[in-house]
């Protein structure tokens, strides 16, 4: 499947079909600092991937210091 | 997956609250956290006016968005910060939000008003980006309050934003800046009422909300802002929150509850000796206030 990562914006290509869970896992990201997004909609954390789909994984820290 | 309160199938998991949410019920809950927010601390009041900072960022629009659905009287400010195609994207999202919800932006650009843009004003200032943007920001918040007659000036503060905040107070032991971090801060000595009412929302809640209801924002973090401070504890917290979910929110509410009033005397003792600024008139310690000679260096610099 293709997945998008932002900031800066890749794609990488990882083998479906395999949770959300273990996707965020095997890519290293904190499940606490992304949203999974197919289309427009949130894919849950339990969802199953398939090898055919688009997925984004949307970065939601963001701000300054001040 | 399933929802907590419907049981049907979930959209997203709220790991602190040990629930997953359906479309529905997560609107819900997003609304009844900022209710309970603004309740709690006693941020607005019907028939307020009430201008929100917007940033084009995923907090301030869902946080401009919640106050329309609950009924508050909310226009938006856009400031124009001059961070080239950054602003340019973000001031975009401000616009189309304000047209799609038939509401009121009230836009100010640095560089039309004062002369300097975040860019070369933080260069000429010798300070950090973020810092001179927070500066610049404060100030337009206060001044467009006070011209615009709003009774309160709400920011897209959410729990992460807060928790973050914290933690490099408490690292720091910076007693002062741990008496200020309140979730309101009353109107005073030329000061709108500033109000945080996302304090019990997470920014993955925010930027879910955003989804959910179709609003664009800037993904894109500010180019300025990579690598800063705020943004390493902000990954550290996530660290912890991840293997004790729960931890941020108890670090900030508690801290709330159970230690906040203890610092409030050393910020009261730091208000009191303001006096008007004796170029804008707005508080500062003495003298031309930061803001002003923020934008003389600038102003004298690009003249250069």
């Amino acid at each position: 499947m293709q997945v998008v990562l932002r900031n800066p914006r890749r794609e990488v290509e990882i083998q479906g079909p395999i949770s959300v869970v273990a996707l965020l896992g095997r890519l290293g990201i904190n499940r606490e600092s992304v949203l999974v997004i197919k289309g427009d909609t949130i894919v849950p954390g339990d969802a199953m991937l398939d090898d055919d789909d688009c997925v984004e994984l949307r970065p939601v820290i963001s701000g300054g210091a001040a | 997956m399933k929802c907590r309160v419907c049981r049907e199938p979930a959209i997203i998991d709220v790991r602190r609250q040990n629930a997953n949410y359906c479309t529905e019920h997560f609107l819900r809950m997003c609304r009844d956290q900022v209710t309970k927010a603004i309740e709690r601390h006693d941020m607005l009041s019907p028939g307020d006016a009430v201008l929100v900072a917007v940033s084009g960022g995923k907090d301030s629009l869902a946080l401009w968005d919640l106050l329309l659905d609950l009924g508050y009287r909310a226009d938006g400010l856009y400031i124009g910060l001059g961070i080239g195609e950054y602003s340019d994207a973000s001031g975009a999202c401000a616009r189309a939000f304000a047209e799609a919800r038939d509401a009121t932006l009230v836009e100010v650009d640095l560089r039309t008003r004062y002369g300097f843009d975040i860019p070369n004003g933080a260069k000429a200032a010798r300070r950090a980006p973020c810092s001179a943007c927070g500066l610049a920001k404060r100030h337009v918040f206060d001044e467009a309050a006070r011209l615009g007659g709003y009774d309160v000036v709400v920011t897209g503060h959410n729990l992460d934003d807060e928790a973050a905040v914290l933690f490099g107070n408490v690292l720091r032991w910076q007693t002062e800046y741990l008496g200020r971090q309140q979730p309101v801060l009353p109107a005073r000595d030329g000061f709108p009422k500033k109000a945080k009412p996302l304090i019990r929302l997470g920014e993955r809640e925010m930027a879910a909300y955003c989804v959910v209801r179709g609003i664009d924002y800037i993904v894109e973090e500010c180019p300025m802002a990579a690598g800063n401070r705020h943004l390493g504890y902000k990954e550290a917290l996530n660290q912890l929150e991840a293997t004790s979910p729960g931890t941020k929110f108890a670090f900030y509410h508690e801290f709330l509850d159970k230690a906040a009033e203890r610092f409030v005397g050393e910020a009261d003792d730091a208000r009191e000796a303001l006096v008007a600024c004796d170029s804008c008139g707005a508080p500062t310690p003495s003298g031309t206030c930061a803001f002003c000679r923020l934008t003389a260096r600038a102003q004298v610099e690009i003249r250069a």
